[in-house]
């Protein structure tokens, strides 16, 4: 009797697992095609700056933060400095942090799916979990795990094999890196078409668009999110207000 | 470097990287109830980040010089159409990056 509990059980739990792993492969397709390209990119740089191809591997796996990865490079072939290297990572990554606010809610109560969510949030397992509607019926928790996991597969993939190859890829892929702008503007776009009032969007793109010009494409990051912060907080308290005049302020 | 100095250095990066993304749920834990402000914010902010994610791709981008941003405006034109006309994510992700592709391989 108990044999069969659990096989029953067993199979259920590989259903649940299939059905999250269908709903949320797709969402990840455009990711495969980016981080294939930016991963394959960013072990051959590694590759021709010369580190082997261990790396971009084991890099991948524990950093998993594209744009802090390629800083990496230029910091270890630089003066050993492990302070500076911590501020670095910090200022670069410090939008993970609003990232984080905005997860408050889905990532949490999901038991240790929880720690590996977090741990792998990078900008697109982001966007996607915090945007893509999960169809009834499919487990919340796994289906934000396999969408993280792929997604860091990709990257790990490309990045390693990019490490290998390194010298021997010829063909002409030039603009392929588009993929990751078309990406994040149909993302913006489904929150624009979801969202009633679309100040804080408008705020986020005339913001770093004035952040882009007076500090450069260098260093317009951490300005821009520290203005986009200040105004939102202003913007607030009316908006509260409205929300509550409404009756559906939560 | 040498090859301690190298492991030390990934590891702060790994620290920094992994304390930027465990910060607000060690800030906020789950028992207590989250600040109001902060439950606002991460209503308000995501409409904001990804603004600031689609700049944040086009940051090299150069108006007075090179192509203009030409074959960028125009890609993004066609993701936004399509998008709009058949509300499939992958088709208008795929749509733009070809149309791009061929307008930087071919036209400029």
């Amino acid at each position: 009797m108990e044999g069969e509990q659990t096989c029953a059980g067993g199979r259920e739990q590989k259903k649940v697992l299939r059905d999250a792993f269908k709903a949320a492969f797709p969402h990840t397709i455009p990711i495969f095609a980016g981080f294939w390209f930016l991963g394959l990119t960013y072990g051959i740089y590694m590759n021709v700056s010369g580190f082997s191809f261990w790396y971009p591997m084991l890099m991948s796996l524990t950093i998993f933060a594209g744009s802090m990865e390629f800083v990496t490079v230029n910091l270890l072939l630089g003066a050993f400095d492990p302070l500076q290297a911590l501020a670095m990572t910090l200022m670069i990554n410090a939008r993970h942090l609003f990232y984080g606010i905005s997860m408050l809610g889905k990532y949490r109560g999901n038991g240790w799916k929880d720690i590996y969510l977090i741990f792998g949030m990078c900008d697109e397992s982001f966007s996607i979990n915090y945007t893509a509607e999960i169809p009834e019926g499919v487990d919340r928790g796994w289906f934000m795990v396999f969408v993280t996991l792929l997604n860091q597969f990709y990257w790990f993939s490309g990045s390693t094999l990019g490490g290998i190859f390194g010298s021997l890829i010829h063909f002409n892929t030039e603009g392929l890196d588009f993929v990751m702008t078309a990406m994040f503007v149909v993302i913006f776009l489904e929150q624009w078409l979801k969202e009633k009032r679309h100040v804080s969007a408008l705020a986020g793109i005339g913001i770093s668009l004035l952040c882009l010009l007076a500090f450069g494409p260098e260093h317009f990051i951490i300005p821009s999110m520290f203005a986009i912060l200040g105004t939102l907080t202003l913007l607030g308290k009316p908006m509260e207000a409205d929300g509550s005049s409404g009756g559906g302020g939560r | 470097m040498t090859l301690t100095q190298q492991v030390i250095t990934i590891g702060m990066v790994v620290l920094g990287t992994v304390l930027t993304r465990f910060l607000p749920f060690l800030l906020f834990p789950a028992g207590k109830p989250t600040p109001r402000y902060i439950r606002y914010l991460g209503k308000v902010l995501p409409s904001a980040v990804f603004g600031l994610l689609v700049v944040y791709c086009l940051k090299n981008v150069s108006p007075l010089s090179g192509s203009h941003g030409i074959p960028e405006f125009i890609s993004i034109m066609a993701v936004a159409a399509l998008h709009l006309w058949k509300r499939q994510m992958l088709i208008s992700i795929a749509g733009g990056t070809v149309c791009y592709m061929l307008l930087v391989q071919l036209v400029f």
